[in-house]
């Protein structure tokens, strides 16, 4: 389990997160939305360690963060799987050596086990026989899932995706989100995901975070953006029609 | 940012830098890597113009030392020292740092821009060790014989200039590329070369590492590397050679 607690974090006179609580439970997709600048990417790359808080604690199955050793950082940084917002595969690295890397640089393994992990991932990510391709030679959706791959190779406790949905097709967006949700199902990982895509609100999120101006503005499930009030939420994720008219209609089917 | 921020910061760079490699195999398959793609691939080029800028020192020197007081002798005297002590360990390295440089920030600043630096941050590398390390070892190594190649297809490309244009004898310019060897004056290039070398190395580094922006800001990176490289190495030359000859 993740537990955020206070955290505030600026850069200079600008304040971007001001003081977010909340928690992140294992075996579960965790959402966090928000408009452009409210401080969602900010808040994700402090809980991944790329910024230091400036106050506030980030805890990790009762470790907090800031208080880790060297030994301990290094491990923590090993229970970490990332997928970037442009998947951020090394250009100069086939498929099976971007999945490989973490393998080759924290493991011990023999090459036949890290090539017998890799193609595991690969296969887990339903992306066979594209090994030897480079990340140029792939599509869009192919990259997050090879992103996917590399991220889960070293079995990790904690999974986090920025925008893993952008610049996808709907249709690929959807695979993308299916198969994150079953990563974390399967391997009961901490999953936290960035997203603007309300379509993974709605599918896969079983908690949502909504940051407005770098506070919590609201939390809840799926089902619980629905009925919620909160006007802010309900400005920012029904300002489209579309879900605008599925509130209705789930509003209408629950009287 | 002021330039004593840019000098601290590039300090620390070079404190991150200068770790033991969290995988020694990892590192020297990036070494070797490196040393192709920094050192190998740049032959070609100093060949060329190592050979031809001998060739005009040499024709330049007959030209200009044109008296019947004057032995021909001098003319291959006067090419050797000037290719020894300037133009292959000075002129060669600020090709290098253009060529050389651009590369290095383009493809570090690339690699921020692309967040994959990020990526090797989380995943718990130091990515400052991991890019940055085997693209000064590479150049510390092969600089040194990248520039003796340079010295010897110089001093060459002056005795063919001379042989092809019937300026000077190649007898004459043989004696004088052997009159008065002193060994230290290799040292000395040496010496430059190998400071060269790094300011190629990490220069470029820093500007690709700090890069924020777009494929704009990288571009505008590349140059500043480049442009300040080549300021370091003439800073660089004139200090050592006031600390080394005089």
């Amino acid at each position: 389990m993740i537990e955020v607690k206070d955290l505030h974090k600026g850069f200079g006179n600008v304040k971007v997160l001001k003081g977010i609580t909340t928690s992140f439970q294992p075996g579960k997709t965790s959402l966090i939305i928000g408009q452009s600048g409210s401080g969602k990417t900010v808040f994700l790359k402090s809980l991944i360690g790329l910024h230091t808080p400036e106050s506030g604690t980030i805890s990790f199955d009762g470790r907090v963060n800031t208080q880790f050793t060297k030994l301990e950082k290094r491990q923590w940084r090993q229970e970490i799987g990332m997928v970037f917002q442009g998947s951020a595969l090394f250009d100069s690295q086939n498929v099976q050596d971007n999945v490989m890397f973490p393998l080759k640089m924290f493991t011990n393994q023999s090459k036949t086990e890290m090539l017998d992990r890799v193609n595991f991932a690969l296969d887990r990510v339903n992306l066979k026989n594209s090994n030897k391709k480079l990340p140029a030679e792939l599509s869009g959706g192919m990259q997050k899932r090879v992103a996917i791959a590399r991220a889960i190779v070293m079995n990790p406790k904690y999974l986090f995706c920025d925008e893993p949905n952008s610049g996808l097709d709907p249709q690929t967006a959807i695979v993308i989100d299916n198969l994150i949700k079953e990563i974390t199902d399967e391997y009961n990982i901490t999953t936290v995901i960035n997203t603007h895509d309300m379509n993974s609100v709605m599918e896969i999120g079983e908690k949502i975070l909504f940051l407005k101006n770098g506070k919590k503005a609201w939390e809840g499930s799926s089902n619980e953006i629905f009925k919620t009030d909160n006007e802010a939420v309900v400005d920012f994720v029904y300002s489209s029609n579309l879900f605008k008219k599925v509130r209705e209609a789930y509003l209408n089917e629950k009287k | 940012m002021n330039y004593l921020e840019h000098i601290g910061k590039y300090f620390m760079m070079l404190g991150q830098v200068f770790k033991k490699p969290q995988k020694s195999r990892i590192f020297y398959e990036s070494l070797l890597k490196e040393i192709e793609e920094l050192g190998l691939k740049s032959l070609g080029i100093i060949m060329f113009i190592s050979f031809f800028i001998g060739g005009v020192i040499a024709m330049q020197t007959a030209l200009n030392l044109e008296s019947p007081f004057i032995p021909d002798s001098l003319i291959g005297f006067a090419a050797k020292r000037s290719i020894i002590l300037e133009f292959a360990p000075t002129f060669c390295s600020i090709i290098l740092a253009g060529k050389v440089g651009s590369y290095i920030t383009s493809s570090i600043g690339t690699m921020r821009v692309t967040e994959q630096i990020d990526a090797l941050e989380v995943m718990g590398v130091n990515s400052l060790n991991y890019l940055v390390l085997p693209k000064i070892i590479s150049t510390l190594f092969f600089y040194p014989f990248l520039i003796t190649l340079a010295m010897g297809l110089g001093i060459f490309g002056g005795w063919l200039a001379g042989v092809l244009t019937g300026l000077f004898s190649g007898i004459d310019y043989i004696e004088g590329v052997q009159m008065e060897f002193k060994p230290f004056l290799i040292i000395y290039a040496m010496i430059k070369t190998l400071v060269f070398a790094f300011l190629i190395a990490t220069v470029p580094s820093y500007h690709g590492y700090y890069v924020k922006g777009g494929s704009i800001a990288v571009g505008k990176a590349s140059t500043q590397a480049v442009v300040w490289t080549t300021i370091l190495i003439v800073i660089a030359n004139y200090f050592l050679t006031q600390m080394l000859l005089t």
